[in-house]
């Protein structure tokens, strides 16, 4: 026996009726869940999470950022891989990492264990920082600092993948962070 | 439908503005049927060239294969994403709205003229929009964020096609009021109802699109000096998200209209189905914010809150319409006589009939792996080990392809022949290309999803960075290897699916027998009565005194999707906790 009309019919005036009990079950779990998943993110993995999305973000001129990465490897430089210079920075000083067309300054040599304050920001484009192989993203855009607070835990090379779309030399645009003990 | 209703209807027919078709006897004006066929036309255009670029690109990211040159590949990246996710979509919804608005409502369309000026004027500006990104002017993908630059025109043929498509949904809200005033529907039939919360989520997102893409045009010719790219991504994604949301509410409403035509369900409640419409249509702006979660600019709370505290509104809306759906096939496979078990009604279903496996397929791959990953890749803090890899274009062409593309393609194996009053050229074929087009889809996702599992990015050229300064081998390992013969041999299938889909479309337009009774032996012509009130009086007295579950096999079905949620959920946050680095 057919109460509802088809889809493709217009129902009848009266054809309100209340909820069949399978369907309050059912959105009633689908409720339950959604506060949970809720809790979840806002909640619970902000207490007890080590890998938190606490962006701290700051308004920056592009030209500034760029001076600010200049003095900060002119003041830490240890070395230069491949065309681009190394800097081994203390753990309480502002890390700054540049995103341009096509390529990440500096590489950054950093301390198992210590926490860095690491201040990411283009001074072009739109770009994407993707941490590999651990694969931890974050956006890079002009105008704004992306800042995070990091520690590395193991040692080893790491690479940074640009993952946002910057241009035809997009995939040409590959940075590097040491972690030594 | 009133009676002064009715004899308007037949006088048009008499006069030769509408036809009355032997198959569903409705009533079809003239003007809205070769809107219809016009629209449905140019979107199966632009699903075949965007078909042939996904063909392309999926061999150039398979590294064995690595077809396209950089620039190239780039290109056709762009030109992909805005053939499928704009054009095909788009033209196939505007063929949906002129659908629900005259032929189910009986009536004429009001101004068939606007709708050809809104037809033109996106037909023109998409058909621009192709070219310039194919010529390398307009490089910037389908986002377009600034400061990234493309010529102004691509600016101001993506904001013209938005005003084509606005024209469109104004006249649908214009048609419809104009409907209620003549007395010509009450209550919409939920068809109609969909393509109405379509259309309300429409609006807001063209609005949102000409917030970001007029001040960036502007800029473009110099008349501004500076766009921001933070507000510009906020604005862009009100509109990219939208659309998206556009494509999963017709979608549905025409997962509805296929469980109707192939079994003969009807909604299990009416308001049930139209209550979940609505915290659709109230909670899923804030998907905006999806693409943003690991943008600077926001607090971690706001991006948070924002991304789960309302879009789990509309997430519970596609929960019911989840239990809904599947729960109105088994109830009418149960009233054939398939009622014995628990999944008999399952196992008799038509498994042959284009519409219903489509149906299948795509709610299931739209649900299980469309809609678990992007509720996941939601979630603020597992965004970091997701965004902008290549799980993100896995999960939006299980929801986008897998999800709508089938499910469009199923209404058209009825529509098509309807409209255009040929017969199906190739009913073989048709009954197996939702599967062909599934299996592909199903292997090209687990490839692309692994891969992105993997850290792969996505819109990335070469992942093997040959010789490049601090160049990397992370990405040359066996599982990326493997996850790549998935994203390869996968498109191939899913691009053979397509093709035998876009064949038999295009022959049956083109070289399908004349006929006025297009021989579709699957289709369920209850579908288009009206329900017989008297039984369903007489249901209704009798409501409440069932005892037992009504859909026992559905029951088991959503419990088991809801435990494997669960499961990928904890999943996803055990990897998170995972990463070697403490992020604070």
């Amino acid at each position: 026996m057919v109460e509802t009309s088809s889809p493709l019919v217009a129902p009848p005036p009266n054809w309100w009726k209340p909820a069949g009990r399978e369907e309050k079950l059912w959105i009633g779990i689908a409720a339950v869940w959604a506060v949970s998943m809720f809790v979840m993110m806002v909640i619970i993995w902000p207490a007890i999470g080590g890998q938190q999305n606490q962006i701290h973000s700051y308004r920056v001129d592009p030209s500034e950022f760029q001076a600010y990465t200049t003095a900060f490897i002119e003041e830490h430089q240890t070395g230069e891989l491949e065309g681009v210079p190394v800097v081994s920075p203390p753990p309480d000083t502002d890390i700054f990492l540049q995103a341009s067309q096509f390529q990440w300054t500096p590489v950054l040599e950093l301390q198992r264990g210590e926490t860095y304050r690491i201040m990411m920001s283009s001074i072009d484009v739109q770009h994407g920082f993707s941490l590999q192989p651990d694969n931890v993203n974050f956006q890079v855009l002009p105008d704004f600092i992306t800042g995070l607070e990091m520690t590395p835990n193991e040692t080893g090379e790491y690479t940074i993948v640009c993952n946002e779309f910057c241009g035809l030399g997009h995939h040409l645009m590959v940075g590097q962070i040491i972690v030594v003990d | 439908m009133t009676a002064q209703a009715a004899n308007s209807t037949n006088d048009s027919i008499l006069a030769g503005l509408m036809r009355r078709c032997n198959i569903t006897n409705l009533a079809i004006d003239r003007n809205a049927e070769k809107l219809i066929m016009v629209n449905a036309v140019v979107s199966v255009v632009f699903l075949a060239l965007g078909g042939i670029m996904a063909m392309l690109i999926a061999l150039t990211r398979w590294e064995m294969v690595h077809l396209l040159s950089a620039d190239w590949y780039y290109r056709v990246t762009g030109a992909h994403g805005a053939a499928m996710l704009i054009f095909w979509i788009l033209f196939f919804e505007v063929a949906g709205l002129i659908f629900s608005i005259t032929v189910i409502l009986n009536r004429r369309l009001l101004m068939p003229k606007v709708w050809w000026i809104a037809f033109g004027t996106m037909l023109v500006s998409a058909l621009a929009l192709i070219i310039i990104m194919l010529s390398g002017e307009a490089t910037v993908m389908f986002t377009a964020y600034p400061p990234l630059e493309a010529t102004s025109w691509f600016y101001l043929f993506f904001i013209t096609f938005a005003v084509g498509a606005l024209i469109a949904v104004i006249s649908f809200f214009i048609e419809l009021v104009n409907a209620r005033y003549r007395g010509q529907v009450g209550s919409l039939p939920l068809f109609t109802f969909a393509m109405l919360a379509a259309a309300v989520l429409a609006l807001w997102t063209l609005v949102s699109g000409a917030a970001a893409l007029i001040p960036t045009y502007l800029w473009s010719i110099g008349l501004i000096g500076h766009i921001d790219a933070g507000v510009y991504r906020l604005l862009f994604w009100g509109f990219g998200h939208g659309a998206q949301q556009i494509n999963l509410v017709a979608m549905v409403g025409v997962w509805y209209v296929l469980a109707a035509l192939t079994v003969g369900a009807r909604p299990v409640n009416e308001g049930v189905s139209r209550f979940a419409f609505l915290l659709i249509i109230l909670f899923i702006h804030m998907g905006a914010i999806h693409h943003i979660l690991v943008d600077p600019g926001f607090s971690q709370l706001s991006r948070a809150i924002n991304t789960s505290y309302f879009i789990y509104g509309a997430t519970i809306g596609s929960m019911i319409h989840a239990l809904s759906i599947p729960a109105a096939v088994e109830m009418a496979q149960r009233r054939k006589g398939f009622g014995q078990g628990i999944f008999t009604w399952l196992k008799k279903a038509p498994w042959k009939e284009p519409g219903f496996s489509s149906l299948v397929l795509s709610f299931w791959l739209f649900g299980v792996m469309g809609g678990i990953s992007g509720v996941i890749m939601g979630t603020v803090q597992i965004n970091m080990i997701q965004h902008n890899t290549l799980i993100v274009p896995a999960h939006f062409h299980m929801t986008v392809v897998s999800g709508t593309t089938l499910a469009f393609m199923g209404l058209s194996y009825y529509l098509i022949p309807l409209i255009f009053r040929r017969d199906n050229v190739f009913p073989g074929m048709a009954k197996l290309q939702p599967y062909v087009f599934a299996i592909g889809m199903t292997i090209w996702g687990l490839g692309t999803g692994f891969a992105g599992h993997a850290g792969m990015s996505r819109r990335h050229w070469d992942s093997t960075f040959g010789d490049m300064p601090l160049a990397t081998d992370i990405f040359q390992s066996a599982q990326i290897d493997i996850s790549l013969v998935g994203l390869g041999l996968g498109a191939l299938i899913a691009g053979v699916g397509g093709a035998m889909y876009i064949v038999n479309a295009v022959a049956t337009v083109f070289l399908g027998k004349k006929t006025d009774t297009p021989h579709l032996p699957g289709i369920d012509k209850d579908a288009l009565t009206p329900a017989d009130i008297s039984a369903r009086e007489a249901a209704r007295e009798g409501h409440g005194h069932h005892r037992g579950f009504e859909f026992p096999g559905t029951l088991i079905l959503v419990f088991a999707f809801l435990v494997l949620f669960m499961i990928l959920y904890a999943t996803s946050w055990f990897e998170l906790s995972t990463i070697s680095w403490t992020i604070e």
